[in-house]
């Protein structure tokens, strides 16, 4: 991990003022504890002089700590609110780059990017909030405290300076050492997480196989091998710290021994060795908390990497020119796609035309490009060369937004999303009536899904809902496509995973999709390649087999 | 504060070895009370200028604290990592020994979403208890009425001053701490689940939102979401803020007080000029004792609340129990079902009402009928999952209730709806059902669930990894090897819930057959809500709404 990540720091740009107030009240309340100790040793040496102690240094002590208290407070307040506005932005724009990325070969895993994207950018409160300005700190304090000191007394200073350094050599001799094992030795511990997980899913399993206790047994065995490995690796990483700590304690006894030996040779001020005393622990506290909290701030930071990767994709265009409702022909003209992972050209001087009216059913082998047709017909996809052409004019020049709602599409693997079926369904057609949805469902077969399900249309699907086969999915998906009237319809694949009987009624249900519709069918299946108009063979990103408008037929 | 009770009670830590956390934890603290008090004292009698001699064995001491400090520090760490491992170790295997009986009758509630997966998070966030909960407080009782003790020994006043300021900051602060997390945390892991969901269908629906126009709103409720999350976070750190301002002001007001006590009894002859310093620094340094409280405080209402959710599911009763002195598994294999009522508690309606089944050894019975029938719990009435409310279950004529539970399930096998594979190799995932297993058996398992053309056309065979991050396995592949280890396992009675669930017909069709075929003499119950197999069975019996037709 780079402690400090140029695109990140970038990204704090609106936060910057907070972000500097926050250091600059930390600096402050640490000047103040140089003052709290001169005000300190004042009173000491008062009493120590058997002078009345003058109430007054006793008020500016306190007024000192009022004040330290309150600049602490805004330290550890000003960071974090700064670190959420980050975080929001961050968030929000990863939001819009996944929504803006269009039509990807290999979507990033769900999940994992959720994952990063919820928890892992919260972790990054840690970084910005309190790792950044304390990276600063760590810098200004033990400057500011050497400064002070050697004004007081610079043989103490000396000292402070000879062990000063001795920290950043020992943390990384130490770290280097440690971060990969103490890193490789969480992963671990989280597979041993994993594991237990998998024992309690499969717990009905096991208990019917009457292997539930010995699980249990296992899993104590486990813990206790993985304990016994991660103490290991404590035993070294721990170090570090105790390091940094006996450079502290180490550092504040040598200075208050040396004190004494010169207060009794007259070398030094009582007055000033108390203050240097007090001083000497404030040199690494700054250090100190920065150890303690790079590991916090490690993992919010290897999120915010990942975040930032997936956040930087190019944006569709918005706004332009209305798109003609009445349109005849769409076009591909001499396209060429590249996909940046791969060597050859997904689609490479393709021409296909598709009219209002008539169904084309584009095959061949998987990886031929069909996908990419889609993709490009829906604007999802820009191509490298060539254009799209909506009656002769470029698609590029419509409004993305306005040119979507003339598209009906089914992709290759449709997304179920949280909410009931109904909902579902009607995503195709907001405001669609009842009768239009079940009709829909009628038709992609999909109604039978539905008479067996306990809620009906108001059976709650997707993440956390009842699950769907992959057949049952599709014909959800074909019933959101076949619900829209949208003068364009794409169906990739709309039969996979289907039996024959239902894949038959979907293949006849497509083909009576309306008389003044054009309808692009992705297949592998010949029998639904069979209802289309045109049959065009796409076989590595080129068009290998057209049939003629009435071939097939 | 019960739950907390509850949860050390579970996870039982080991008496000596807290002990050791807590001694090692004050230790520390007072290592560095005596370093900044010891220091403050050579300093002040060093100004009197005396033999340098009669500062000796002060100065030693200032240096074995110093020295000694980080080391208690670091024993100290891995003293209470080392417990935070083993209690966790304690609690994970108390959880699923109180999980398993109430599997999977009550484990319903928990398959909805990922529900599983957090009550497992919560689990292991119970180590956090053991870590940063329970030492503090115990550690800054001690230190801290050590350093009052010592305060007052010198100047009576002092120590009363220290232990009002330790009491404001170990007790008020945190406590105000809690209240305000309180009403700033509430909900916060809810949100940020809700959240996840978004992104997760954000992600991987993207472009359909798009096409769909469904974008703006997807959007717009996850920027709702997440201002809410933010709202939640400024106010939190607002809050951590102000819980910062009391602890320093009560810390530097404590050591004022403090210091000006001490100043005024040296004025007056009671303390020995040379120890102003010493008590004051004293009570700087004794503060270190309350500091980690506030964190402390909050990371046990967190504990806490996942402590309580691990507990509701550990308190639950066990859904069957073995009798005192069970009878012996009698030869006869022939199961009957006689006038059984099933009821949970939650529904009105009994789930199975006068169900009367008689299965002959030998025999398959096909039981059909439409989701909700009661199909599953007569499976789990066969293997003893659960009891019925009325009537009894009997193989040989003898109750369940009056057998063990493993006698009952090495008779009656079960292959559930759930079948579930383990993140282990293939030859693990079936050998669980019967370890002592040999090859042979095995290898005619996996045939007879005709798995083998599958297996060899794998590059590790028997041997290749499956489950959550293993090989993805189709689902008529994962049903085959459910069926291989029900084969393994043996029984006289083979109970098949959904074998064919999500599998396309002829898959399903190949799999019912191919169960049939390789049960081999022995009773078998098969249970589907779908026509396949239906003409391989010696009869077919339909449930309704809980009644055998």
């Amino acid at each position: 991990m780079r402690p400090l990540d140029p695109r990140l720091l970038a990204r704090t740009r609106g936060a910057r003022i907070a972000l500097a107030t926050d250091v600059i009240a930390g600096f402050l309340a640490t000047l103040l504890i140089l003052a709290q100790a001169t005000l300190f040793a004042r009173i000491v040496v008062a009493a120590f002089d058997g002078r009345p102690f003058r109430s007054r240094t006793l008020v500016l002590f306190a007024l000192v700590v009022v004040a330290r208290a309150l600049l602490s407070g805004v330290f550890e307040t000003t960071g974090r609110l700064a670190a959420i506005r980050v975080m929001s932005d961050l968030r929000m724009r990863f939001v819009g780059a996944r929504l803006a990325a269009g039509d990807e070969p290999e979507p990033p895993e769900a999940g994992e990017v959720a994952a990063a994207a919820v928890g892992g950018v919260d972790g990054l409160e840690a970084y910005f909030g309190r790792y950044l300005p304390q990276v600063v700190l760590a810098v200004l304090v033990p400057v500011a405290v050497l400064l002070w000191t050697a004004n007081i007394d610079p043989t103490s200073a000396a000292i402070m300076l000879v062990t000063l350094p001795l920290i950043p050599v020992f943390m990384i001799v130490i770290g280097r050492y440690t971060e990969a094992k103490t890193r490789a030795r969480w992963r671990s511990l989280a597979r041993l997480s994993n594991h237990f997980l998998d024992v309690v899913r499969g717990l009905p399993t096991l208990r019917a196989f009457n292997r539930g206790e010995v699980q249990a047994e296992r899993i104590a065995a486990t813990s206790e091998a993985y304990r016994r490995a991660t103490m290991e690796t404590l035993r070294v990483s721990f170090l570090s710290g105790a390091v940094l700590d006996l450079a502290a304690t180490l550092a504040t006894a040598l200075v208050a021994v040396t004190l004494g030996v010169r207060l009794i040779d007259g070398g030094v001020g009582l007055q000033a060795a108390l203050t240097v005393l007090l001083l000497t622990p404030e040199l690494y506290v700054p250090l100190r908390s920065l150890a303690a909290l790079f590991h916090v701030s490690a993992d919010g930071l290897a999120a915010a990497e990942r975040i930032l990767e997936l956040g930087e994709a190019s944006s569709a265009g918005e706004g332009g020119a209305p798109t003609p409702e009445g349109w005849h022909a769409l076009t591909l003209r001499d396209v060429v796609v590249r996909y940046p992972a791969r060597a050859a050209s997904a689609l490479d001087g393709v021409d296909l035309t598709v009219r209002r009216g008539e169904t084309v059913a584009l095959t061949g082998p998987s990886g031929a490009g069909k996908s990419t047709v889609a993709a490009l017909l829906l604007g999802l996809r820009r191509p490298e060369a060539g254009r799209i052409e909506v009656d002769g004019a470029d698609l590029a020049g419509f409004d993305v937004r306005a040119w979507h709602r003339q598209v009906a599409w089914m992709p290759q693997r449709p997304t179920v999303f949280r909410g009931t079926v109904r909902e579902n369904i009607a995503l195709g057609k907001p405001g669609a009536s009842e009768t239009e949805l079940r009709a829909a469902a009628a038709r992609a077969g999909f109604a039978d899904v539905v008479d067996e399900l306990p809620e009906g249309f108001d059976t709650v699907v997707g993440e956390g809902g009842r699950e769907l086969s992959a057949g049952e999915l599709r014909r959800l998906a074909v019933a959101r496509a076949l619900v829209s009237d949208a003068p364009l319809l794409i169906l990739d694949e709309p039969t996979a995973n289907l039996d024959p009987d239902n894949a038959d009624a979907i293949a006849a249900a497509i083909g009576s999709a309306g008389p003044d519709r054009a309808v692009l069918v992705i297949a592998h299946d010949p029998k639904l390649a069979g209802i289309a108009d045109r049959i065009v063979r796409l076989q590595d990103g080129r068009i290998a087999a057209a049939s003629t408008e009435a071939g097939v037929r | 504060m019960s739950t907390l009770g509850d949860l050390i009670r579970l996870g039982d830590p080991p008496k000596g070895r807290l002990v050791v956390v807590a001694a090692l934890g004050s230790f520390t603290v007072l290592l560095g009370v005596g370093l900044m008090s010891l220091a403050g004292y050579v300093i002040s009698r060093a100004a009197e200028r005396p033999p340098i001699l009669e500062l000796t064995v002060a100065m030693v001491a200032v240096r074995a604290c110093g020295i000694g400090r980080p080391v208690s520090r670091y024993f100290e760490r891995l003293r209470s990592h080392d417990l935070a491992f083993r209690v966790l170790a304690r609690i994970r295997v108390a959880f699923v020994r109180h999980l398993e009986p109430q599997v999977p009758a009550q484990e319903e509630a928990y398959r909805r979403g990922d529900l599983l997966a957090r009550i497992v998070d919560d689990v292991d966030a119970t180590q956090e208890l053991f870590l940063r909960g329970i030492t503090p407080p115990i550690v800054a009782v001690i230190a801290g009425t050590i350093s009052i003790l010592a305060a007052a020994l010198f100047v009576p006043a002092a120590g009363g001053i220290l232990a009002a300021g330790l009491l404001l900051g170990g007790v008020v602060v945190p406590a105000l701490a809690v209240a305000a997390a309180g009403r700033t945390g509430r909900g916060r892991a809810e949100l940020r689940a809700e959240l996840t969901a978004e992104v997760v269908e954000l992600v991987r629906g993207a472009p359909e939102l798009v096409v769909l126009g469904a974008d703006v709103a997807a959007r717009e409720r996850i920027a709702d979401l997440d201002a809410t999350l933010a709202r939640r976070a400024r106010r939190a750190a607002v809050a951590a803020g102000a819980i910062e301002v009391l602890g320093v002001l009560v810390a530097g007001l404590t050591v004022a007080g403090v210091l000006a006590v001490a100043a005024a009894a040296a004025g007056s002859g009671m303390l020995d000029r040379v120890l102003v310093a010493s008590v004051a620094l004293l009570a700087m340094a004794s503060f270190e004792a309350v500091a980690p409280l506030p964190a402390a405080a909050l990371e046990l209402r967190e504990t806490a609340a996942s402590g309580r959710r691990v507990l509701d599911v550990v308190d639950r009763a066990p859904a069957v129990r073995d009798p005192a002195e069970p009878e012996p598994l009698p030869d006869d294999p022939t199961v009957t079902l006689r006038a059984v009522d099933v009821r949970y508690a939650t529904t009105e309606d009994p789930v199975l009402h006068q169900v009367d089944l008689r299965i002959a050894p030998g025999e398959r019975v096909a039981l059909t009928g439409p989701s909700g029938a009661g199909k599953s719990t007569v499976a789990a009435l066969l293997v003893r999952f659960l009891d019925p409310a009325a009537g009894a279950v009997t193989i040989g004529g003898i109750d369940l209730r009056e057998l063990t539970q493993h006698d009952v399930r090495s008779a009656n096998v079960l292959d559930g709806q759930d079948a579930y594979l383990f993140a282990t190799t293939i030859r693990e995932n079936v050998r669980l059902a019967r370890p002592a297993a040999g090859d042979d058996e095995l290898r005619s398992a996996l045939a007879r669930a005709g798995l083998e053309p599958w297996i060899a056309s794998l590059p590790d065979g028997v041997n290749t990894f499956v489950g959550e991050e293993g090989t993805a396995v189709s689902g008529g592949e994962r049903r085959r090897i459910a069926l291989a280890r029900t084969f393994l396992a043996g029984g006289r009675v083979l109970v098949l819930d959904e074998p064919t669930a999500h599998l396309d017909p002829p898959t399903a069709d190949a799999i019912v057959r191919d169960a049939l075929d390789a049960a081999d003499g022995r009773s078998v119950v098969l249970i589907t809500h779908r026509p396949e197999g239906l003409g391989l069975v010696d009869r077919t019996l339909r449930l309704r709404r809980g009644e055998l037709t």
